[in-house]
């Protein structure tokens, strides 16, 4: 690989009085390890539970049509824009596995973009998880296996943090505030914000001075949900058109945040759609006003506050509730999440580390999307994501699984 | 003499969904072994394997045959059905109102595990009466003694036969509407019952507690019903070997139905008081019905859902592994006018734990039996088998004797002394 310039700090970014206003990009790069089906009689003699098959097969899927290509465009985009162009990831431990062992050229893409000193990598649970709502001590040694693989691969510290589906609240914050981070990504919806400008940076409450930056969903889901949606009067959309509307939100210490999954370019809105058009052609449409820049989430912190942000209740991204509902709104997901959390001593006691590795795996959140019984548009989102007929499908199957694992665990911990 | 008889059954092996076409073939292959001959009438069924003394007829084939004018005869019945798209209609159609939260789905995608087997939504209906169609077609153009039909299914299709030919009809009855569905009968299928029994030279019940069933609600005299119980045959059983768990964790099976008929909810509350006391044991819920969701959801709010376990639809050998792997088997039904399932249990040398409200409960002598509103009793009843391995010894071993005692031959005796009587 040829060595690639750093570029230098984004202008603005230095501290003056007062900051231009800037676009705060982040994408989630994320794939579950889905589960097989594991029928009740395989309990007690079969230990391998994921689909090997079905989940190589949607990372081959994923990688071809949004990794390699979008990567290979934002680093085009980095280099053309001579370092005014950033955006920020953050890729989770369960995924980068996955990459590590079959799609290794996809890491050595998001290496060549750490490389320009334009990006930011995030930190979260390794395992994509829902850890903080059950165990402090679980919760801290994963965002710790994360942050330390993050910096092993992409030689960078984390200085940011973002939960699963970014879920918020004051306490989440004040523990990520002690874990040293000085910056947290949380929804900026109504639900999150009541009538706050999303545009702007906020002081955690309690939070030991973390800064919070909330997502604009309503641009963010411009591109994510309804760029190739036909009925929307948006529909088609074009870059110009969209700066248009970013340069609209123009004052000071304004930063518009557009967070949403990765698998948005490429996947969720395919190559047909012209996201890719798109996606080449918006740094520039942006950069086009010289009072607009790219900031990344640290960057982005260094402005001045519009306030203090207090959110006692639990929020995230998920479903129109913005709750936690589509993790643990049914009793289904309820008896999966205690079982499992419920097993955390015994498989310490076990100190065995192939269960323990496995008991963090069944913790991925989106075990527990799967068993979302939401009906309506929320419920189409879910079905979109889920690899079972039905949320009671997901549930007997899990709970088959945790079976097995809780003999496994029972057994080494006698042994 | 042996007699020729016109048989009309909605099930017969394999394609049974439940117990009733395990007993028609039980009863078909006695009373051929007894020197009976028998026409067997299904609503659809290709290249089913027939025996010595029975010819197998589907319905669909005699009408397409019908249709196109073409002579067909019992004899040529084995021959290819014509029109073989649905094997067969879930006979015990439930109407049971959806709740309010009723689940996200109207029908399950067929890979689901709640996913019915058989299937509603077709006009069963419909279908019963193109069966009757195929009866009435095929009565005229056969000579037999007899007229024997299992079910109200079959009900308009022994009329019609009985009708044109004048040969007497023999009602059995397996189960009642009331049996199935507990409150919101369907009055169609009633309507069937009762001219169906009003309707019979002779009435057989499997059961006293059917028998009574049908004078209490139906108002039949008592001298019309004959009774004539179930039974296993040796066969029917014993292909899987009994398979002990790892780590002598116990397991307790439910097999059937998830309806209100099966009292799957007493399973659950029950397994529920149990996990309390002997949280290794593992509940295994097996079959798929209209309360299966509800059944998940029950299980996953009493939060036992890391031991208790659903499977779906079972079939063939899968049942006769959750047989073969099962500790205890337990039959809660609410109403249940025989229950065949409990002996295949105990061919197993499973210890079984039936319902007081069952036929079965009346030739079990030595099974445990419990109310199936008794929840309490029923866990304390379950706790004492799953923990003193002597009783389940003892249980499986009465159950083996029991098992001997019984035979589809004396099953098909007491169907031809109704015969004899008419």
């Amino acid at each position: 690989m040829a060595a690639r310039r750093r570029h230098a700090a984004p202008p603005g970014a230095s501290g003056g009085d007062e900051h231009m206003s800037a676009v705060c990009l982040y994408f989630q790069v994320h794939q579950p390890r889905r589960l097989r089906r594991y029928p009740v009689f395989a309990i007690g003699k079969e230990h391998d539970y994921e689909d090997e098959a079905g989940n190589r097969k949607i990372l081959d899927k994923v990688a071809e049509k949004c990794y390699l290509p979008a990567n290979d465009i934002l680093l085009d985009l980095i280099d053309r824009h001579g370092g005014e162009f950033r955006l920020s990831f953050s890729i989770t431990g369960v995924l980068l596995d996955q990459l590590e062992r079959f799609r290794p050229e996809v890491i050595v893409g998001f290496q060549a973009l750490a490389g320009t000193g334009c990006v930011e990598f995030l930190n979260e649970t390794y395992h994509h998880s829902l850890a903080f709502l059950y165990s402090g001590k679980e919760f801290r040694g994963q965002v710790d296996r994360h942050r330390r693989r993050i910096a092993e691969l992409f030689g960078l510290e984390g200085e940011t943090f973002r939960a699963t589906e970014l879920i918020y609240s004051d306490a989440l914050a004040a523990a990520a505030a002690d874990m040293g981070y000085r910056t947290i990504l949380a929804e900026g919806a109504t639900a999150v914000l009541g009538t706050r400008d999303p545009n702007r940076v906020y002081e955690a409450a309690g939070g030991g001075g973390i800064r919070v930056l909330p997502r604009n969903y309503r641009l963010s889901d411009d591109i994510s949900f309804r760029f190739s949606r036909r009925d929307w009067e948006g529909h088609p959309l074009t870059a110009a058109r969209y700066a248009r509307w970013l340069h609209e939100l123009q004052g000071p210490e304004t930063v518009v945040s557009l967070f949403m999954d990765y698998e948005t370019w490429g996947e969720h809105q395919w190559a047909e759609s012209g996201i890719f058009s798109f996606l080449k052609a918006l740094p520039g449409e942006i950069l086009a006003r010289s009072d607009f820049s790219f900031v990344t989430p640290r960057e982005a912190a260094l402005r001045q506050p519009a306030g203090e942000l207090s959110v006692p209740e639990f929020r995230s991204w998920a479903d129109t509730e913005r709750d936690l509902t589509a993790w643990r709104g049914n009793a289904l997901q309820r008896d999966a999440l205690e079982a499992l959390y419920g097993l955390e001593e015994a498989v310490a006691a076990t100190g065995d580390r192939d269960l323990t590795e496995q008991w963090r795996r069944l913790q991925t959140s989106d075990h527990f999307y799967y068993m979302c019984a939401k009906g309506r548009a929320d419920g189409d989102v879910h079905r979109y994501f889920n690899p079972y007929p039905s949320p009671y499908d997901a549930y007997i199957n899990y709970m088959n699984i945790l079976d097995d694992f809780s003999r496994r665990v029972g057994k080494e911990k006698r042994a | 003499m042996g007699k020729r008889i016109l048989m009309f059954g909605w099930e017969f092996p394999p394609l049974v969904s439940g117990g009733l076409g395990t007993a028609c073939h039980g009863i078909t292959r006695a009373l051929a072994e007894l020197g009976h001959r028998l026409i067997f009438v299904m609503p659809h069924g290709e290249g089913l394997a027939a025996f010595p003394g029975l010819t197998i007829v589907s319905a669909s084939a005699v009408l397409a045959a019908s249709a196109t004018a073409r002579s067909i005869g019992p004899a040529a019945g084995e021959g290819r059905d014509p029109c073989p798209t649905r094997l067969f209609l879930h006979p015990y159609l439930t109407v049971r109102p959806p709740k309010d939260d009723a689940p996200i789905f109207r029908e399950w995608p067929a890979d689901s595990l709640l996913a019915h087997a058989g299937g509603y939504g077709v006009d069963l209906f419909a279908e019963v009466g193109r069966y009757a169609r195929a009866g009435e077609i095929l009565a005229a153009r056969t000579s037999f003694d007899v007229i024997h039909g299992h079910d109200w299914m079959a009900v308009p299709a022994c009329l019609a036969a009985r009708r044109v030919s004048g040969r007497p009809f023999v009602l059995h009855v397996h189960s009642l509407e009331y049996d199935r569905s507990g409150e919101g009968l369907n009055d169609e299928i009633r309507a069937w019952e009762r001219r169906g029994l009003e309707g019979a030279d002779r009435v057989i019940a499997v059961s006293n507690y059917t028998k009574e069933m049908i004078v209490r609600h139906y108002g039949i005299a008592r001298e019309k019903i004959a009774v004539a119980h179930n039974a296993v045959s040796a066969a029917e059983g014993r292909r899987v070997y009994r398979v002990p768990a790892a780590d002598g964790e116990k397991r307790v099976l439910f097999l059937g139905r998830i309806t209100y008929q099966k009292g799957p909810e007493y399973f659950v509350e029950a397994a529920a008081r149990v996990l309390e006391e002997m949280p290794e044991t593992v509940f295994i819920m097996a079959g798929s019905g209209d309360m299966m969701a509800e059944m998940v959801e029950k299980v996953a709010a009493l939060k036992i859902g890391r031991r208790f376990h659903f499977t779906g639809f079972l079939q063939g050998r899968q049942v006769e592994e959750a047989f073969a792997a099962a500790d205890l088997y337990v039959m809660p039904s609410v109403s249940e006018p025989f229950g065949l399932t409990p002996l295949e249990a105990m061919m197993y040398d499973v210890p079984v734990i039936v319902s007081r409200q069952s036929g079965v409960a009346e030739i079990l002598k030595h099974a445990v039996k419990v109310d199936f509103w008794d929840v309490a009793a029923l866990a304390e009843k379950m706790i004492s088998i799953l923990k003193y391995p002597p009783m389940a010894g003892e249980l499986a071993a009465r159950g083996r004797e029991e098992l001997r005692g019984l035979s589809w031959q004396t099953t098909a005796r007491k169907i031809v002394a109704v015969y004899d009587s008419l």
